[in-house]
This record gives structure tokens, C-alpha cells and sequence, in this order.
């Protein structure tokens, strides 16, 4: 009988491990990228419209903001636009193009055909910055705090509950204990 | 609407899948007619039902139905027709749904060609799988529903996986989904046993034809993805020891394992428990692959979609299924079946020792696969394990299955002598060592495994021919039937496998070079001449495609053309370029351009002899599964009456 049931035991332990491997998934799902919790990369890109005046990342230091890389040639951010531009509206946070592997008539086009919400654009034509930034799609965003920390990262499409769940409540924490 | 019907659709085949799973099973213990013939009609409703949920989740594709989030997730407006059909199965729910339909098709042929076997027996089997299948419907409709609206609706969809928009994503699923679920066959026709306490052979010989057309199909399957991820990942390797890959080949061990010992079974009598045990594992690691792929537990190259939430829900499935199954093994396997005594050299021995091995095999690609979560569950940190472990240990298990598996169908039944065999055998041997010493003598860049393998393969395949020779120049007894070709055929297939198996990875020839336009390397004798890049425009992405001609000998051999391309949706993706040869296949990728002009490229150059044999011999292996399936035995045997109840396997026939 014992050896009968030699391949029940063998399973309930094999059982035991995937439900366990399965509880290890539910944390590691969001592989958090390496840069979470790091300074934002090094930088110097000029600005979209205002190409003669370059912007680095120290100067976007000093107060928290969502960057969030786009390109016109990316179905997915005309889709998440009006949630990018309902966040930028709201004015509880700066928000900041990352123009992505572009050509500039494009991008501008699009700002004028689906609207402008940023506070500014930078324009990264090469892309090397968005590499920099771990950006592997468009769209992505990264929320940054006031010392230029990156503290979350959206991959792919922006949505009304990552800002609620994600954004707002770290803004708020934010301006309660500066 | 359409969306809305099909999952009203799915409710209703879940409710008569659950009428399938109860009825026929009460009925075939009480002895009531009725409530058994549910199985057949309730199989016909059901394949018409999943059916019709599947097509009109096709229809959402084709029309573009971008309010279905499914959708709007793997199709994008610009997506090319033929891959809307396709993109029906590229993530999560439709993967699921494809399943369920094919299971519904497996059982609904399980129901229209099983009329000659008893009732209660057909009963069992049918409600087995209605059982099965009304899990995998609970698991669609409340997890994975793939008619879940989206609101507001999306303008345009996020694109289907680049990776997947290729020819060969359009037959790979599906025919791995085939053979996996194929095994709910088996493995139906092998709870249907226990319950009724049929420890016969009959039942073996019934399930048979269904275990090879459902491993003809996996072994097409397998081989298929490792075709696709060979020239569309563009790493040039054939097999990763990836856990996606290994969760479809380690059904396919067992169910090696299985075939051979349902042989015995059916044939002799013997090993009656290796085969229900088989049975039962083989699904079981078919339904494992399943909750490994998609639950998130391991992390994978393929693993499109994955989601701990859903992996619950399999891994209860998995617990209640296996679990339960081998539960009912422990209390009804038949206490001590013996089929007729075999002596220490005999075809069942041999046949035994093989399974072991192939048993064993299936252990160590298991274990590897789960060791990296072993550690990880017992926090003693994050590893991967690759193929320094998997290839060495596959390897080892390799030779003593290639030297012993001749021996195997040259073998007789019972009782057999060494001499005899040794007889028969020695002109393989003498092909094998001259095979070996050809390889080392012409290629001698084959290496060590290379040579042993080459050798290992011609004594395989000599003895295959030796064996055919002898059954066809023998005065008495009958012609071949089609299961001896069949076999014959697979075991062919095996070595032409181990050909190129050991082959390809030591005389391969690979370079990362930097390249500009008008620049020339030569790789084995082959000299690749880089002519520069252009764009090109798909349908959903625009593609820097690379020229290069490739001359041998002063005379041009090919002309390819790599492509590195980027999807509206921003992904990149490489598309390698490739000349296939029976005996060499020339593979070229496109790298990063290195400069802003884009004139020099990295440039990938590989020369890969043999390659071509793995997937012939994998090809031949299949084609044995459906010859032996369609032997005229089985038909003869199911068409027997069903009166005879042998009971106890008693003397060989």
C-alpha cells in the first residue's frame, strides 16, 4: 500500500513547492526595474519647439514630475493622451515629455492635432536617453521625486487607476512631510 | 452583441460539460442507460458550443473589435489579416480557449468512434473528460474571460506581440495544444480502468491509436517550436533547455515511456500499473506545463502572458485532478497483475530498462526546472539553471538509451539469447564504427560527442534497416504491419535526430563582426559579402534590411536579407535571414547599427551544418505515431465484441 501512495507523497510535495513558488510570483511579478530608487540619468537634450534651449537633468530637479516618453509614431500614447493630459490638468504634479525617436515635424503635429499638456518636451531623437531610462516601448513613465529620484516606473499605457493607486498617494505622503 | 453571445455561449458549454462529467460516470455505476448516453450527446453539444465561442472571438479579431479588451490588447489596426486569426491564440485567454476547444474535439472524436466499446466503460471515459473539460471552462469564465469588454473602448490596439506575427506561430499552438491535450485521452481511458476495475488489456489497446496520434502531434509540435525559435528569436540555437520548452518535452518523455509500455501491456500482459501510472503522469505534467506557463511561477522567454492570480486557480485544478487521480490509483491498482513471465533478456526487460531510463530523464529535466524555485521558496537566493546542467545530463542518459534501444525491437518477446541477438546485430555495429570513424576522420571538429554520436546514430539506424530487411525477407509469419513500419520509422528518426543533435552545436561556426558596406568575411568557405542596408515598410513596422551576397568557391550561393525591425508599437525586433540546406543552413542577423550613418552594422554570421536533421528526424518520429495509429489491429480489436471479458490478463495470445 505505502508504495501505492508513493506517488500521491511524491505529488502533494511537488504540490507543496508550486504553491509556494506561486505565493514568490505574486511578489516578483512587477520585476522592479533597476533604476527604481536610483538618480535619474544624465542628461542634456533640447527642447521641442525651443530646440536652442537645452535642458538637463539637474536643472528638472527641485520638484517631483512624471516624465512620460511618447512618440507620434506610438498608437498606445495616443490612446493613453487624455489620461496624461486629465494628470497635467489636474496641476497636482508636472508633467514632462520625453519625446522618443521622433522626427520633430511629427511630434509637433501631434502636440498641436491631440493637444500639449507638458510642461515641456525633450527631444531624444537618438533615443540613447530613453535607453539611459530603461525605456524598452513607448509609452512609459516615470514618476520622479524632488531630488530627482525615480520612484516608480508605468511600462506601457498610462491609466486612471496607476494614478490613483500609485501616483497620487505618493504625492500626497510627499506633501505632507516635505 | 457577438462578444456578449459567446460568453453566454461558454456558460451554457460548461453546463453541459458538468452534465457530461456527472452523468455518464452515475450511470455507468447504477447501470442506467440513459444517464451514460448523456456522454455522447453532451460531447456533440459541447464542441459545438466552445465551437461557436471561438469563432466569434475570431470574428471580434477579423472585425476589429477594439471594445473587446482582448483585442484591443493583441491586435492593432494594422495588424495583416492572417495574423488577426492568429492573434485569436497569441496571449493568455485565447490560449486557454484554444485548449478547451481542442480538448471538446478530442472528446467529441473519443465519443464518435468509441461505439464498439462496452457502455459503462465509454461512459467512464467520456465523463472523465467532461470533468476535466468543466474545470478548464470555470477557469476561462471566471479568470480569463476573453469576451471582457473594454470601456471606453480602445481607438486602436496595442498590437499583437511582434514575436508572434510569423507563419510559424500560426500551426505551432495549435499543434502542441493537440498533442498535450491528446493525453486527456490516455489518461480519461486509464481513470475509466481504474474505476471500473478493468485490469485487462483490452483498455490499453483501446487507448493505443489515441496515445500515437497525440504524441505524433506533440513530437510536431515540439519540433515546430524549436523550428520558430530558430530563426525568429535569431540566437541561431534549436533548443534552450528554456521552462516553457521543458514543460512540453517532459510529457513527451513520459509519454515515450508510455507507448513502449502500453506495448508490453497490450502484447504481454505485464507491466499493467507502469502503464496506468504513465498515463496518469504524462497528463499530469501536461497540466503542470500549463500552470507553469502561465502562472508567472518561472520565469521564461515565452511566457507571454502570465498571472499569479490565474495560477491559483490551475494549481487547485492540478491538485484536484492529479491528485485525486492518484489517490484513486493507490486504492485501485490492481494488487499484483502478472502478465506472462519474461526472462532477464527479453524485449520486456529491455523495454523495462528503457522506460527507467526515460522515467529518470523526465526526473532531471523536471528537477532542473524546478530547482531555481526550490531556492527561491527556501530563500537561499535566485539562480537559473541552463545548459551545462540540462545538455550534460541529457547526454549521459543518451548513450545508454541509444546503445540498449536496437537491442529493443530485435529482441524477442519472453525469452531471448545474446548470441542470437549479437548475430543480428553485428552489422550495425560494424556501420556504427565505421560511421564514427568517417565523422572523425572528415570532421574532426565534431569532437569527442560529435563522433560517439555520429556512431550512435548509424547503430541505430542500420539496426532499424537490418530489422526492416529480416521482417521482409521472412518466409513465415505476415508482411509488416503498419505499427512494426511505424516503429521502425520513428527509431529511424531517432538517429537522423542524433545526427544532427551532435553535429550541429560542435562543427557550428559563428562570428559578431562589425560590418560597412562593401565589406567581406569568409566563414567555412563561405564568403558574405555586406552590400549595405535600405528600408523597408510592412504592414506595422518599418525595417532596415541588410543584402548580403554569399559566395563559395568564386560562385554565389545565396543572396539574404536580414532585418532589424521596429513595430508602430516601438517594439524591435530582428528577423534573421536564412539559406537551409540538407546539410549546412547559412543563418544571418541583423545587429545595431554602429555608427549615425547607419553604413557599418554588427552583424551576426553562422554557419550551422546539420541542423536540418534534427527537425527531419523529429518529423520521421511523428510520422511513425500516425503509421502505427492507423494500424489495422486497432480497428479490428474495437470492432470485436464487447462481450468478451477477459478479466485477469491470462496466457500470451
Amino acid at each position: 500500500m505505502i508504495g501505492r501512495l508513493l506517488p500521491v507523497i511524491i505529488f502533494l510535495g511537488l504540490g507543496i513547492l508550486l504553491a509556494a513558488g506561486l505565493k514568490i510570483a505574486d511578489h516578483k511579478t512587477e520585476l522592479p526595474s533597476p533604476l527604481i530608487g536610483k538618480q535619474m540619468p544624465e542628461f542634456a537634450l533640447p527642447i521641442l519647439g525651443r530646440e536652442e534651449t537645452i535642458v538637463t537633468n539637474e536643472d528638472l530637479v527641485g520638484e517631483p514630475f512624471l516624465l512620460n516618453a511618447w512618440a507620434s509614431w506610438c498608437p498606445t500614447c495616443r490612446v493613453e493622451h487624455p489620461v496624461i493630459t486629465d494628470l497635467a490638468r489636474s496641476g497636482k504634479i508636472r508633467v514632462v515629455g520625453l519625446n522618443y525617436k521622433d522626427e520633430k515635424a511629427d511630434a509637433q503635429a501631434w502636440l498641436a492635432r491631440f493637444g500639449d499638456p507638458y510642461d515641456l518636451t525633450i527631444t531624444d531623437i537618438s533615443g540613447r536617453t530613453a535607453i539611459d531610462f530603461g525605456v524598452y516601448a513607448a509609452p512609459e513613465s516615470f514618476l520622479i521625486d524632488s531630488n530627482g529620484t525615480i520612484v516608480f516606473k508605468q511600462i506601457g499605457m498610462m491609466t486612471p487607476e496607476v494614478i490613483e493607486t500609485e501616483i497620487l498617494p505618493r504625492l500626497e505622503q510627499w506633501s505632507k512631510s516635505p | 452583441m457577438i462578444p456578449e453571445i459567446g460568453q453566454v455561449t461558454l456558460m451554457g458549454a460548461l453546463l453541459i460539460s458538468l452534465a457530461m462529467g456527472i452523468l455518464p460516470l452515475i450511470g455507468a455505476y447504477t447501470g442506467n442507460q440513459r444517464l451514460m448516453k448523456v456522454g455522447q450527446t453532451g460531447a456533440i453539444a459541447q464542441v459545438f458550443l466552445v465551437g461557436g465561442a471561438f469563432i466569434m472571438l475570431t470574428w471580434a479579431f477579423v472585425v476589429q473589435d477594439f471594445s473587446v479588451e482582448y483585442v484591443a490588447r493583441n491586435s492593432s489596426a494594422a495588424l495583416p489579416l492572417i495574423y488577426r486569426y492568429t492573434a485569436v491564440w497569441g496571449s493568455h485567454e485565447g490560449s486557454f480557449l484554444l485548449w478547451e476547444l481542442v480538448l471538446c474535439l478530442w472528446t467529441v472524436a473519443v465519443a464518435l468512434l468509441s461505439s464498439k466499446l462496452p457502455d459503462n466503460f465509454r461512459a467512464r471515459t467520456l465523463g472523465v473528460l467532461g470533468l476535466l473539460s468543466s474545470g478548464f471552462l470555470m477557469f476561462i469564465i471566471f479568470t480569463s474571460n476573453p469576451f471582457t469588454r473594454l470601456i471606453p473602448s480602445a481607438v486602436d490596439g496595442l498590437d499583437l506581440n511582434p514575436l508572434l506575427q510569423d507563419p510559424g506561430m500560426i500551426i505551432h499552438p495549435p499543434i502542441l495544444y493537440i498533442g498535450y491535450v491528446g493525453f486527456a485521452v490516455s489518461f480519461a481511458f486509464a481513470v475509466a480502468a481504474l474505476l471500473g476495475q478493468r485490469v485487462d488489456r483490452e483498455w490499453v489497446r483501446w487507448s493505443r491509436p489515441w496515445t500515437h496520434i497525440a504524441w505524433a502531434f506533440l513530437t510536431l509540435g515540439i519540433a515546430l517550436g524549436s523550428w520558430w525559435a530558430y530563426y525568429e528569436l535569431g540566437w541561431g540555437g534549436w533548443w534552450f533547455w528554456d521552462p516553457v520548452e521543458n514543460a512540453s518535452f517532459m510529457p513527451w518523455i513520459v509519454a515515450t515511456a508510455l507507448i513502449h509500455s502500453q506495448a508490453v501491456t497490450e502484447k504481454r500482459g505485464a507491466f499493467q500499473n507502469w502503464t496506468l501510472i504513465l498515463a496518469i503522469t504524462t497528463f499530469s505534467l501536461c497540466l503542470l506545463g500549463t500552470f507553469l506557463v502561465r502562472s508567472g511561477v518561472l520565469t521564461s522567454v515565452h511566457a507571454f502572458a502570465a498571472d499569479p492570480t490565474r495560477g491559483v486557480f490551475i494549481l487547485t485544478y492540478l491538485f484536484v485532478v492529479v491528485g485525486g487521480t492518484l489517490l484513486l490509483f493507490a486504492i485501485r491498482a490492481p494488487a499484483m497483475v502478472r502478465g506472462s513471465d519474461f526472462a532477464g533478456m527479453s524485449r520486456e526487460t529491455l523495454i523495462l530498462v528503457n522506460n527507467l531510463l526515460l522515467v529518470v530523464m523526465a526526473a532531471m529535466v523536471l528537477t532542473g526546472t524546478l530547482y531555481p524555485l526550490l531556492l527561491d521558496a527556501l530563500n537561499a537566493g535566485k539562480i537559473s539553471v541552463g545548459p551545462p546542467y540540462f545538455g550534460t545530463l541529457f547526454a549521459m542518459l543518451l548513450v545508454p538509451i541509444a546503445l540498449l534501444l536496437p537491442l529493443g525491437f530485435h529482441a524477442r518477446w519472453q525469452a531471448d539469447k545474446l548470441k542470437r541477438l549479437a548475430g543480428e546485430l553485428a552489422l550495425p555495429a560494424v556501420v556504427a564504427v565505421v560511421g564514427g570513424i568517417v565523422t572523425a576522420v572528415f570532421l574532426p571538429s565534431a569532437g569527442l560527442w560529435g563522433i560517439f554520436g555520429v556512431a550512435g546514430a548509424f547503430w541505430i539506424m542500420a539496426s532499424c534497416l537490418v530489422y526492416y530487411r529480416n521482417r521482409l525477407a521472412a518466409r513465415t509469419g505476415n508482411r509488416p504491419s503498419r505499427s512494426e513500419t511505424g516503429m521502425i520509422l520513428a527509431h529511424f528518426g531517432v538517429g537522423l535526430f542524433m545526427v544532427g543533435a551532435s553535429l550541429t552545436n560542435p562543427t557550428s561556426e559563428e562570428k559578431h563582426l562589425r560590418m560597412e558596406a562593401g565589406d567581406s568575411f569568409e566563414l567555412s568557405g563561405y564568403n558574405f559579402i555586406f552590400e549595405g542596408t535600405r528600408m523597408v515598410r510592412g504592414p506595422n513596422y518599418v525595417a532596415d534590411e541588410g543584402e548580403l551576397l554569399v559566395y563559395k568557391n568564386g560562385e554565389r550561393v545565396a543572396s539574404m536579407y536580414p532585418q532589424k525591425r521596429r513595430y508602430n508599437n516601438g517594439q524591435v525586433m530582428t528577423e534573421a535571414a536564412l539559406d537551409a540546406g540538407l546539410t549546412r543552413d547559412l543563418y544571418v542577423g541583423l545587429g545595431e547599427p554602429l555608427d549615425e550613418t547607419g553604413t557599418a552594422w554588427a552583424i551576426r554570421l553562422y554557419h550551422k551544418p546539420f541542423i536540418r536533421f534534427i527537425w527531419i528526424g523529429a518529423l520521421l518520429m511523428m510520422a511513425g505515431g500516425f503509421l502505427a495509429a492507423s494500424d489495422k489491429r486497432y480497428r479490428r480489436a474495437i470492432a470485436k465484441q464487447p462481450a468478451r471479458n477477459s478479466g485477469m490478463a491470462e496466457a500470451p495470445a
